[in-house]
């Protein structure tokens, strides 16, 4: 991978946590009046896989769904402003956090549903495939969706219709506070894979550069038409499932466990291998920083200055024209 | 032979005069199939998937021989997996496409109502128009032969409440055309209504590429005496009726709302108001059918009209039984209209 291609990632990466970070900041005072689901922890994986799609390739999101958004290049001023569910808003107001859409970069859409966005994204594949064109679509969802049957019956029907579509399972191993094995038999989801005729693979999705390399595979693999692939990433969050309440410790999950997944934080781990290569410089990254931090700043005033939606707009976008 | 096809083919021919005159008669199967042949002939986007599809039954005649005419990518088989079957017709739809999925049964659709109800329905609205999902969800309720509680539903009534859905369910081989088409054409999903026992009934259907307005309903029959609304394969049992009210010397008049919604409130608050008087015949089970909605709609915009109270002729509120004996106790017909019909005028 080029090395301009590293300096992405990590601005990626940086931008997904110090906008989240915000967000968990901004969200006391109220006014960002819908559930929110942060994903800091778990950049690495929106930023490793997204690097390697083009504008045009298609992904779909979940309820935490911040980090793809923003890594497929979603307009962050929108976002910021759909958060504060404003008429300038990615959804004009009508979805929120778990509801980010920006057509323009080919996200179309993501589900509250657990496990509901799985088929949509196989569609879009199915329609690369019959249009035979090579955009691709990369499908996001929690370990929790493979609860669902959506999870199975998709990767059945994408094998057997060798579809462009490559499942990104981003496992923190925690369904809200359901462990994963409390839910299902094995730690292996990417298993799963191989009855269903794909390749499947575990790996560490904490470690950006592997994510990037598997992603690199398995977007290529769809591009040659040779079919899905399932990438089983184990991350973790570091904040509650839902809010910005922070919950180790109090029962819910042990800190032992907590502690550990911090000290494998993506960014920095990323960032100390940066400076070994020599790439990256403490300046470089106050430097990055600073964009980052204006950046977030402009769309944060963009939002809070817009106006919100009148009432009588309540029944427009029923249905489409 | 499916048994549903044991049933039908017993059934008496039923012609029905639709708004259109002319020499060419098909039967609703047909009709449908020509739909389907001419949309996808003239429209690329346009591809058809579900259980059985391109098999050589063909859902019962209406897709016969299209795979071999279109190709597998344009009719193709799925898994039985309905409701992730729906997600990825939705999916395609989103990506620019026209898919028409069809379930064999009504019964089965109910697997699938995540993806539509959670997704297809909600989608435009949810992202502020952004994304728009042009999906044709066919559904076909069976009945008879002892099809039993689980093939033989028609849960139009239940599905009514779900916004961003469109609902249309003709009884006519000249509306199953046009709807059909338009419903291929429209920017939203629509779910296309049939009933088993409509298949076979015959029409005038022209030739050519027409399409119906989604939301117009149409008057089979104009009368004085009372207004019979009837829905789907209810309307072949309501123009038996009214032609037997006609000879007991009552005028009524017959509406096929053909949109279950949006709902043809027009049409439906002039015939009350120059007759007082309404049935309102379903396929449904009772309890909030698509009968009670047309009746609160009714005492909503038409009150003042009413001479008499509203009727319903629907299914009771029982699952549907499988014994011969019990299916005919089950199931409204002609008769059941005509009594209404002659209590409200006569009494
Ligand atoms: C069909 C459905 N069931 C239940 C829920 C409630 N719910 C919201 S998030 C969630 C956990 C999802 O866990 P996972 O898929 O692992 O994603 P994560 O939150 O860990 O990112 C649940 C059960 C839902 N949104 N949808
Ligand atoms: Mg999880």
């Amino acid at each position: 991978m080029e090395k301009s291609k590293w300096m992405e990632m990590y601005r990626i990466m940086r931008l997904i946590r110090l906008v989240e970070q915000r967000i968990n900041d901004e969200y006391k005072y109220d006014e960002i009046k819908t559930p929110i689901h942060l994903s800091i922890g778990q950049e690495a994986v929106a930023a490793g896989v997204c690097i390697h799609l083009r504008k045009d390739d298609y992904i779909f999101g979940t309820h935490r769904s911040h980090s793809q958004y923003i890594a497929k290049g979603g307009d962050i001023k929108k976002m910021i402003a759909e958060l504060y569910l404003r008429k300038t808003g990615c959804a004009r107001g009508r979805g929120g956090s778990m509801h980010l859409v920006d057509p323009e970069v080919g996200i179309l859409g993501s589900s509250a549903i657990v496990g509901g966005n799985i088929p949509l994204g196989t569609g879009t594949a199915l329609a690369s495939k019959l249009l035979n064109n090579d955009r691709v679509t990369v499908v996001f969802f929690g370990d929790g969706a493979v609860d669902e049957g959506t999870f199975h019956e998709s990767l059945n029907f994408a094998a057997l219709k060798k579809l462009p579509v490559v499942y990104v399972c981003e496992n923190n191993f925690y369904a809200i506070n359901s462990h994963q094995l409390s839910r299902q038999v094995g730690d292996n989801i990417y298993k799963w894979a191989q009855n269903y005729g794909m390749p499947g693979f575990q790996i560490d999705g904490n470690d950006v550069l592997e994510v990037s390399d598997y992603a690199e595979k398995a977007i290529s693999r769809c591009r040659n038409g040779e079919g899905p692939t399932l990438i089983e990433c184990l991350t973790y969050r570091w904040k509650g499932h839902i809010g910005t309440v922070d919950d180790v410790g109090e029962g819910y999950r042990p800190r032992e466990e907590y502690e550990y997944w911090v000290s494998k934080c993506p960014i920095k781990r990323f960032s100390e291998f940066l400076k070994d290569q020599g790439v990256l410089t403490d300046e470089l990254i106050k430097k990055i920083d600073q964009e980052i931090y204006d950046l977030i700043e402009e769309a944060f005033s963009f939002a809070q200055n817009s106006p919100k939606p009148s009432p009588d707009e309540l029944m427009d976008f029923v249905y489409a024209d | 032979m499916p048994w549903t096809t044991v049933q039908v083919e017993k059934l008496d021919n039923f012609f029905i005069m639709g708004d259109h005159t002319g020499d060419r008669v098909l039967t609703y199967r047909d009709a449908l199939r020509e739909a389907l042949d001419q949309s996808l002939a003239r429209d690329p986007r346009v591809f058809i998937m579900g259980e059985g599809v391109d098999d050589v039954a063909g859902v019962f005649g209406t897709t016969k021989g299209l795979k071999e005419k279109y190709g597998a990518n344009r009719v193709f088989d799925t898994p039985i997996a309905e409701n992730s079957m729906t997600g990825i017709a939705v999916g395609a739809a989103m990506a620019g496409l026209r898919p028409i999925f069809i379930h064999a049964r009504m019964d089965f659709l109910l697997l699938s109502l995540d993806q539509l109800v959670n997704h297809a329905s909600k989608w435009c609205y949810m992202f502020g128009g952004k994304v728009k999902v042009p999906l044709v969800v066919r559904t076909i309720s069976a009945r008879g032969w002892g099809s039993g509680a689980q093939h033989s539903q028609c849960i139009q009534g239940m599905l009514m409440n779900v916004p961003g859905l469109k609902i249309v369910a003709p009884a006519t081989p000249y509306d199953a055309k046009g709807l059909m088409i338009s419903a291929i054409i429209d920017n939203n999903p629509v779910l296309f209504v049939e009933h088993r026992w409509l298949h076979k009934t015959t029409g005038y259907v022209p030739e050519e590429v027409y399409s119906i307005p989604i939301g117009k309903g149409v008057i089979h029959r104009r009368g004085e005496d009372v207004t019979i609304v009837a829905v789907s394969y209810m309307l072949v049992e309501a123009l038996k009726a009214a032609e037997k009210l006609q000879e007991s010397g009552i005028s009524a008049e017959v509406i096929d709302p053909r949109t279950l919604k949006p709902l043809d409130e027009k049409i439906l608050v002039e015939s009350v108001a120059k007759t007082g008087r309404l049935i309102i015949a379903d396929t449904g089970c009772k309890t909030g059918s698509v009968a009670s909605e047309i009746a609160a709609v009714a005492a909503e915009k038409a009150f003042h009209f009413l001479k008499k109270p509203i009727k319903r002729v629907c299914c009771p509120d029982t699952p549907t039984p499988t014994s011969d004996v019990l299916e005919k106790a089950f199931y409204p017909t002609a008769e059941d209209i005509f009594a209404e019909a002659v209590s409200l005028v006569r009494e």
